[in-house]
């Protein structure tokens, strides 16, 4: 099994040099040939990784990994592509997520499971991370969400720690109640609500709207895992939706969010608040939005070509902000056109499919859900921001995983995929005795 | 648990699914209106990622058009420069970074940006687009003559109005000058700056050659005595009394000069009657033709439909009758237009001088319309020509016998009448001379059409200038169209 991810990271490895390249051939009067080292280096770490898995999992998912690198790949070379300097720190952030998903693996090679005994601490470490960017000092608003936490120049996202943490809190408590949580008493599910009521709450003080879909898309999906009632599901959507108008009602962000992707194009002259005056909509408020659309769509069937996008004006200005982070989906979507884009959903899909390979063969309840939970929401995750791109729900910011720049991102996301190869490890070892 | 778990598992994948189909619609289905989109910067980029055609005067090394490439975020783009500035800005037009074209930069848009359907063209572009090379466009070679277009524009400074100057037998456009013009390297600048003049006439940006509505005064005749000769109801000799008037409705309409002692010529017949441009003969001819027969054979030199020529249709205007700033083609012409005051070029006419330089140049050709072209050759970048100009004959309005007789009367007016200045020496000029009133004081508009040599023209030209205090087309349109003609027959 192993051996097979060795093979599959080579492919990797040599797709990463081919993707390198093309940027440097494009780019040559921008770039220079050092680019070519980041692919080797890659290569390394990887491999790095990959030895690490040997030894400490050694029965886990071949796919999993060579996936992650992939996905890491094609994000570092478009980020390298749009500003070289940022792909610096996304190489050191790599290096700290594969350095932290090693040290998981290490501590927790024994039994994952004692993770369990810790949930209410992962619950409310959890919401305290939530709560964190609420704090006067440290928290900073970036585009309308309090979602940032900063020291000095370093600046961190912690809910997409609080995640992961949240999945776990989850896992363990309703593997815990499950068959009293089917039926429906309602003491049982006192800690559940409170903990889940507090977590709304902080996503509205936030305003991440994303987030907020995000952890209750995943708890909907693990309870109905746990308790096998469909019901819970139809009620759990009911309540959200009337909280969703309740908060539309109530917050001018939210508004702005809806009439945005109900009508980005306007005909006539809106009110345009940042400026003060009246614009059509795409030149105001949903200019990012259009932008990215006509990003993706100038992309068409075959792509322009690694490092042949147009993401700047005749000026030289950016034509779409936050392009390598919220917006890195439009940028892949012009250079790799349909055929690229979709061969990177697929990739997603074939790391969802193994998620739930592991959460099939997984022999206890706990790690069931805890695959199930953690791949719901890596797929979850990634269709909320390249939804949001393409206009099928609203836009909000969030990272497209291992492939956004952004730390917190792809460190939390390393150890996600630490957890799922542990869950791996233990139930393909089962299988195999 | 396990049905659940692969529950949600398909669940994952439907959402992921629905991204494939939704990039799916963006990049094929909606892909072309996205990029339609009048904010859509990336399509605004890549027309400056096109290394746009050059154009060249007609001797090929006159360079009016060409690119300066700048890097743009990693990318070269090609930006328009126009060399010569002014001189040729009314016929090449400009092309700006927010998709606004004029002139030949608009109506050959697609030759110049490598885009149009011909076959050689296409393969390059694709074969540039596939090698990820820059696009390059074909370039353009124009009849015009440089030398003659500066002096052309030397010679309007200070002045309205514009000359055109063409090649009878083939139509080649050898001069288009329009004056007061503007400079199209500051139009995307300090559109403000080369928008403005200093002249009154304003409206720099209009080619006048080509799109200036002037009332045709006496030049109109070269109309009325093509179809007078034509019909055959008059000859060259055929007899008039001239009174100093002629009465028409009653009236007194008389001839030009002083209202109070009009110039008074007594028995003249026809061709006296041109070379001195005396209205009441032409006003006589009129009745006896009636306006419809006048207005048939306007039609025949090309009134009544836009100039042929390469530039853009809205760069181009109608010669004819026009009523409260409309063409007017009147259905019953005999009852509805005057046909006295049609027939010395009154009434309700304005022309283009374009089509003013196609009548004296129909007449020079032994009366057959050649089709007036302003492109030589289309040569692709590697040097090869693509297209190469062909003379192609409109039509022929009058006969071969009414154009000779026509240009011994043009003769007659330059040796010894209205057109005296004209007379190159060495060299039979043909010319008719057009004072038209516009209705304020001693304001006029300064005609001068001719042909040369007389026997077999190289150059036919119209000149005309916009309110010229006490000018009269014999005294200060003239000279212009003689020194113009000069340089071209040199």
């Amino acid at each position: 099994m192993r051996n097979r991810e060795l093979a599959f990271l080579i492919m990797v490895g040599v797709l990463t040099a081919v993707g390198f390249a093309s940027v440097y051939i494009a780019r040559q009067d921008v770039i220079s040939t050092s680019s070519l080292t980041y692919a080797g280096f890659f290569f390394a770490l990887y491999v790095a990784a990959h030895l690490v898995t040997r030894y400490t999992v050694p029965f886990a998912d071949p796919y999993l990994l060579p996936i992650a690198g992939l996905l890491t790949a094609i994000g570092l070379t478009e980020i390298y592509r749009l500003r070289p300097g940022d792909a610096f720190r996304q190489g050191v952030w790599i290096v700290v997520g594969v350095s932290l998903f090693s040290a998981t693996l290490f501590v927790l090679r024994r039994d994952y499971r004692r993770l369990e005994t810790y949930k209410y601490l992962f619950g409310f470490t959890a919401i305290g991370l939530l709560l964190l960017p609420i704090l006067p000092v440290l928290g900073k608003t970036v585009n309308g969400a309090r979602l940032w936490i900063q020291f000095g120049s370093l600046r961190f996202q912690p809910g997409e720690l609080a995640k992961i943490m949240l999945i776990v809190f989850l896992a363990g408590y309703m593997r815990e109640k499950r068959e009293v949580l089917a039926q429906g008493r309602l003491k049982d599910w006192g800690p559940l609500l409170v903990i889940w009521v507090l977590a709304m709450l902080v996503l509205l003080e936030t305003k991440d709207l994303g987030g907020g879909l995000l952890y209750f898309g995943i708890f909907l999906a693990m309870l109905y895992v746990a308790t096998a009632r469909i019901g819970y599901v139809a009620v759990g959507l009911g309540l959200f939706l009337i909280g969703a108008v309740g908060v539309w009602k109530v917050t001018p962000h939210v508004q702005d969010r809806v009439t945005i992707w109900l009508h980005p194009w306007t005909e006539h002259k809106v009110y345009c608040p940042t400026a003060d005056s009246f614009t059509l909509r795409q030149n105001c408020q949903s200019f990012q939005l259009v932008k990215s659309l006509y990003s993706i769509g100038n992309g068409q069937f075959g792509g322009t070509g690694l490092g042949k996008g147009t993401f700047t004006t005749t000026s030289g200005a950016q034509i779409i902000p936050d392009l390598n982070t919220d917006f890195i989906y439009s940028a892949l979507a012009q250079e790799l056109g349909l055929i690229g884009v979709a061969a990177l959903l697929l990739v997603y899909m074939i790391f969802v499919l193994r998620g739930i390979r592991t959460s099939l063969l997984a022999q206890d309840g706990f790690s069931k859900l805890a695959a199930a939970g953690l791949t719901f929401g890596f797929a979850l995750q990634t269709f909320i921001i390249v939804g949001g791109i393409l206009r099928l729900i609203p836009l909000t910011g969030i990272t497209l995983p291992f492939v956004s720049y952004g730390g917190s991102s792809v460190v939390a996301n390393f150890l996600l995929l630490a957890v799922l190869l542990l869950i791996s490890n233990r139930a393909n070892r089962e299988v195999l005795r | 648990m396990n049905k659940q778990v692969s529950h949600v598992g398909i669940a994952a994948l439907v959402l992921l699914a629905a991204l494939i189909v939704a990039t799916t619609y963006w990049q094929t289905w909606a892909n072309a209106s996205l990029a339609n989109r009048q904010d859509n910067e990336i399509q605004l980029v890549a027309q400056f990622t096109i290394k746009r055609g050059k154009i060249y005067a007609s001797d090929g090394r006159t360079l009016l058009a060409t690119n300066v490439t700048r890097k743009v975020g990693g990318q070269t783009l090609y930006f328009r420069r126009y060399p010569t500035g002014p001189l040729f800005s009314d016929v090449v037009g400009y092309s700006t970074q927010s998709r606004n074209r004029t002139g030949l930069e608009q109506s050959y848009n697609d030759f110049l940006t490598g885009s149009n359907a011909n076959l050689d063209t296409v393969f390059r572009s694709a074969i540039d687009k596939l090698k990820g090379t820059t696009v390059t466009g074909n370039d353009l070679v124009l009849t015009i003559r440089p030398g003659a277009q500066a002096l052309a524009l030397r010679l309007l400074r200070g002045k309205c109005g514009a000359v055109v100057a063409m090649d009878p037998s083939t139509g080649r456009i050898l001069t288009m000058a329009t004056s007061p013009t503007y400079n199209p390297n500051l139009i995307e600048k300090r559109y403000g700056l080369a928008t403005r003049t200093s002249l009154p006439c304003g409206a720099p940006l209009l080619n006048r050659a080509t799109a200036g509505k002037y009332p045709p005064g006496s030049t109109f005749k070269m109309v009325t005595a093509a179809a007078a000769l034509d019909t055959g109801r008059f000859t060259p000799d055929s007899q008039f009394y001239d009174p100093g008037y002629c009465e028409e409705y009653g009236k007194q309409v008389r001839n030009a000069g002083n209202p109070e002692a009009p110039e008074t010529f007594g028995n003249v017949n026809l061709s006296t009657g041109f070379q001195h441009s005396i209205n009441s003969v032409f006003c006589n001819v009129g009745k006896t033709l009636g306006a419809g027969v006048v207005l048939d054979y306007a039609k025949r030199f090309g009134f009544y439909s836009l100039p042929p020529l390469e530039l853009p249709e809205n760069e181009r205007v109608e010669s004819g009758l026009y009523d409260h700033g409309r063409l007017f083609n009147p259905k019953h012409p005999d009852t509805q237009v005057d046909p006295g005051r049609l027939a010395f070029g009154q009434e309700r006419l304005a022309v283009t001088p374009l089509q003013m330089a196609m009548v004296a140049a129909t007449i020079g050709n032994h009366g057959a319309t050649m089709r007036p072209q302003i492109v030589e050759r289309i040569v692709a970048p590697g040097g090869k020509t693509i297209t190469h100009l062909k003379p192609d004959q409109l039509g022929r309005p009058i006969k071969r016998q009414t154009a000779d007789e026509l240009t011994r009367m043009m003769e007659l007016v330059v040796t010894g009448g209205t057109g005296t200045a004209a007379q190159i020496p060495g060299i039979s000029v043909a010319g008719k001379t057009g004072t038209a009133e516009v209705g304020r004081g001693n304001i006029y508009t300064a005609w001068f059409t001719a042909f040369a040599p007389a026997d077999a023209p190289r150059v036919a030209i119209a000149v005309v200038l916009e309110n010229q205090p006490n000018g009269f087309g014999g005294t200060v349109s003239a000279p212009i169209a003689k020194q113009v003609m000069e340089a071209l027959l040199r």
